[in-house]
């Protein structure tokens, strides 16, 4: 449906894809009316670094952000914030807000994000229990990441690994608590696993797979103890969940839009209704290069549909569709992730774990399907490349570090 | 402060004003400057905040570390003056430094 007389665009969200959606329609040329609905009181931000150098206090506040307030004013774009959406009545084209009120609309973009899993334990709910998604989250962990402190992490995750990373140089007493039998066990390998344990256990982390939290306890209200499900007790300052995200899709949900784990859409990141697009981890789009739909939680997916949706809105032609790609950085250790490695049938490991400078590589019927590359940007840049074109690489050149990617990739057939 | 220009491929010149600590990147995104994406927002994990160094201000924005040159490797179109613009931090050294965005960051 051609939406290219549009006058009013509202998004819903704050985040990275509403805040590429803004940018995109404008760069597009959508000169109407943008509306920007977003419950967190701040501006859109980034959230990588929370995790990172911000939590560590090597990033200002300021460059989280990727515009200035001025830009929005600039650009003509309503910002509405500290504002809770609450309703989406597609036969009028409105968009509810828990304060009262309606916004219209003639094309919407719902990028509501996602949220922390609830720690489902009894205890969860006392003081020093954090969740780590939003500034506000750090901006009340942060003051308690003090030296010597005890900082128990529930899950060995992304989150939980680089928040432990930053506690350990903070000087912090760091566990982390992981009920698989390895970190990262949802996302990698197991030989990336052994490798990101090894590395934080020579951190000073104690890391204890296997490991259930049975419950928090405290006193006068504030977290003293973690114990687990083997009747092993921890003491604990901090507790910082971070075992996982929802989808937000409540909202589609209720105003009878498709979903299944995640508001589901097209290439275009339209939903189906032709009004209503989704865009960024509350959205479940076509992967292309892997043939299924599915949901990304990352930096890459929230930019590419927050264009993608502000080029169907515009009829513009669509942008392209890049190979998955993510990050992560834990103490001097830059793990870039190209494609998805889910169903991979064959790992092939290049370069030595040891020198803390290595890549592996997933296949699945010999085709390259992702990289998990540590300390390694050729390994990772040239595996985004082969991925898109669905390249087939022999397992012993894949490993053969006497040739360099540039080598390798040239002879990819 | 420095003042920054900005040079697209077509040779239009966007002039702006930037502060000292911030990048030569974020200066730009902060600007709408066009043609510089920086997807990851200045980690040096993507490579798509590509320019080329004005060759008059080489010696004061310096040579880019192990793991940027290892990025750039892999853009397209390097050429000897290019550097990731995440990874030039603006200072009144660099007022007047010219760099030149590629045509595509992809």
């Amino acid at each position: 449906m051609d939406l290219s007389n549009a006058e009013r665009v509202v998004i819903i969200g704050g985040g990275q894809a509403a805040a590429q959606a803004c940018a995109s329609l404008r760069q597009f040329g959508f000169e109407g009316a943008i509306t920007l609905i977003g419950d967190e009181a701040a501006l859109p931000y980034q959230r990588p670094p929370l995790s990172k150098a911000y939590m560590k206090g090597e990033l200002a506040e300021e460059r989280l952000y990727f515009k200035p307030a001025a830009w929005y004013e600039d650009q003509n774009i309503d910002t509405v914030l500290s504002v809770r959406a609450t309703g989406i009545d597609r036969s009028a084209r409105t968009v509810s807000l828990e304060h009262g009120g309606s916004v219209e609309y003639d094309a919407l973009i719902i990028t509501t994000g996602s949220r922390p899993r609830a720690l489902p334990v009894e205890g969860a709910d006392l003081d020093g229990v954090f969740d780590l998604r939003d500034l506000a989250d750090v901006e009340r962990i942060r003051p308690r990441m003090i030296e010597g402190q005890k900082l128990v992490i529930v899950g060995a995750g992304y989150i939980g690994l680089e928040a432990a990373a930053v506690a350990r140089q903070l000087g912090l007493d760091v566990t982390v608590l992981e009920m698989e039998d390895r970190v990262l066990a949802r996302v990698t390998s197991p030989i990336m696993s052994a490798f990101f344990e090894t590395e934080h256990t020579r951190q000073g982390a104690t890391i204890k797979t296997g490991a259930r939290l049975a419950s928090l306890h405290g006193a006068d209200g504030k977290v003293t103890t973690a114990r687990l499900a083997d009747g092993s007790e921890l003491a604990a300052d901090i507790v910082l969940v971070g075992i996982g995200i929802l989808p937000n899709v409540e909202l589609a949900e209720d105003a009878g839009i498709a979903c299944s784990n995640g508001i589901l859409t097209d290439r275009d990141a339209r939903t189906n209704d032709p009004h209503v697009f989704a865009a960024g981890d509350c959205a479940a789009r076509p992967l292309v290069h892997y043939g299924r739909q599915g949901r990304l939680e990352s930096v890459h997916n929230a930019i590419e549909q927050g264009k993608l949706a502000a080029a169907a809105i515009m009829g513009k032609p669509r942008p392209p569709e890049d190979c998955p790609w993510f990050w992560s950085d834990q103490y001097d250790l830059k793990l870039q992730i190209a494609g998805l490695s889910q169903d991979y049938d064959e790992t092939v490991l290049r370069g030595d774990p040891e020198s803390r400078k290595f890549a592996v590589f997933y296949l699945q019927n010999g085709k390259l399907i992702a990289v998990d590359a540590v300390n390694s940007p050729p390994e990772f840049l040239a595996s985004k490349r082969l991925i898109m074109t669905g390249a087939r690489l022999a397992p012993e050149t894949l490993s053969d570090t006497s040739q360099s990617m540039k080598e390798i990739a040239a002879s990819a057939v | 402060m420095a003042k920054i220009i900005y040079v697209d491929h077509e040779g239009t010149e966007r002039a702006i004003e930037a502060a000292n600590g911030e990048s030569v990147m974020e200066a730009a995104i902060k600007n709408s400057i066009p043609g510089i994406d920086a997807d990851c927002g200045g980690a040096c994990a993507c490579a798509t905040c590509h320019v080329y160094v004005d060759e008059a201000f080489l010696e004061k924005t310096g040579a880019a570390e192990d793991m940027e040159q290892s990025m750039l490797d892999f853009a397209e179109n390097v050429k000897p003056n290019s550097r990731l613009s995440c990874q030039i931090s603006v200072s009144d050294d660099l007022d007047g430094l010219k760099v030149i965005t590629p045509e595509s960051q992809h």
